[in-house]
């Protein structure tokens, strides 16, 4: 081939692409090989797993207040609640008693019969199945797990804008107004504290339903205080649902709490 | 250009000047940490990934890990060799690496970091600052 300008131009041309090509495709390859894909990520065996999980609270079976603080104590104490807190202002809960009154505005009668008047009600977060907090934060750090119905928080995320609180029409958030690290009486290595400056709530204990553990209030409650899927017919829940009449907490507004009482 | 020696001095102390951060650094650059490992992770031998990658990598990973342990309730990593690992910075990590100040800090005050783990995930043993 006789070698003219034209021809040799075309060469370097060609050559140029290839070497500028070269290092892209090392890079691609690399990607593929280097970082060995074998790593996996997966879920325990032993996890307890639902659709929706859902509470069943006797009242009958918690008439007085010696009978909930057990229970309260049990949860605070695993999550490192600051329950040394005195400002009641500030004050950190995840789940608390409160009158009939309180836990239920729209069924209280101006009459009651004293047993319901006098019964202290457990209350916590209702893990609803359409959470108004969720929507209301910005950043996407509370969420409803789409694996198991539960209401989470990612505390990494929590910006302490406090939307979720006014959102929430059961009061079940708190906000650390304080570093809670010195308001905790005694403290579970195991489990996170929190920093100033974000809200927590109760999270149905999922680091115990993944290793597949009861919720540390049912454990706590000698019976008192089913769990189970809401959507397994077969389940717990459902079972005592089937049999008792419920109620539960401002169903009129429409967010569906997951936690029933049997009165 | 009658200035000329007194502007070449001048230059030259400017760029000397200039370069101060350069040249103070070459003759005493702070020396890389050394870490301590404590008896636990030094019996472990490796830990969830190579030493390299750990060193490189661990933030990322452990933003896999909370994102997957909060989000979609996946606890278990199995790592190319196959072994299984709880995901936990509390009851993993901070297990074998007990000693935030010898391990954690030297790095992350070498480079200047000031991650804020520990704000919420308790150091074993429990630091009192």
């Amino acid at each position: 081939m006789k070698s003219s300008r034209r021809r040799f131009l075309q060469i370097a041309g060609i050559s140029a692409l290839g070497l500028g090509a070269k290092p892209v495709l090392d890079a691609f390859a690399k990607e593929d090989l280097g970082d060995k894909p074998e790593v996996q990520i997966l879920q325990s065996d032993k996890a307890l797993k639902a659709k929706q999980w859902a509470m069943v609270i006797d009242t009958r079976k918690l008439e007085s207040t010696e009978a909930l603080d057990p229970i309260i104590n049990a949860c605070h104490k695993i999550h490192n609640v600051p329950t040394k807190l005195e400002d009641k202002r500030h004050e950190v809960k995840w789940i608390w008693e409160e009158g009939y009154h309180h836990a239920f505005p729209g069924k209280a009668n101006r009459f009651l019969d004293e047993k319901v008047e006098r019964t202290p009600f457990l209350v916590l977060c209702n893990h609803c199945e359409n959470p108004p907090c969720c929507r209301a934060c910005p950043t996407g750090a509370t969420f409803k797990r789409e694996s198991d119905g539960i209401v989470l928080m990612d505390f990494h995320r929590c910006i302490g804008c406090r939307f979720c609180m006014a959102a929430c029409p059961f009061g079940s958030r708190s906000f650390n107004f304080r570093d809670p690290r010195p308001f905790i009486e005694v403290t579970n290595k195991e489990f996170p504290t929190r920093m100033k400056g974000v809200v927590e709530k109760c999270n149905f204990c999922a680091e115990r339903l993944a290793v597949g553990k009861m919720p540390a209030c049912v454990e706590a409650s000698n019976g008192a205080i089913a769990f189970g899927d809401l959507y397994d017919p077969e389940s717990e829940v459902r079972k005592l649902l089937k049999t008792n009449y419920t109620i539960r907490r401002k169903q009129g507004l429409g967010t569906e709490p997951s936690v029933y009482y049997i009165v | 250009m009658n200035d000329k020696k007194i502007i070449i001095a001048g230059l030259i102390i400017f760029i000397a000047i200039i370069l101060f951060p350069f040249w103070y650094g070459l003759l005493k650059a702070a020396p890389a940490p050394e870490l301590k490992l404590t008896d636990k992770a030094k019996a472990a031998k490796e830990c969830v990934r190579p030493t390299e990658y750990m060193k490189t990598d661990h933030m990322q990973l452990l933003d896999e890990w909370r994102h997957s342990v909060v989000r979609n309730a996946k606890r278990v990593y199995v790592n190319n060799s196959g072994k299984e690992f709880n995901m936990s910075l509390s009851n993993t990590c901070l297990d074998c690496h007990s000693n935030k100040a010898d391990f954690c800090d030297k790095c992350h005050n070498y480079a200047s970091v000031d991650p804020y783990c520990w704000d919420c995930h308790i150091d074993n043993p429990k630091e009192i600052k």
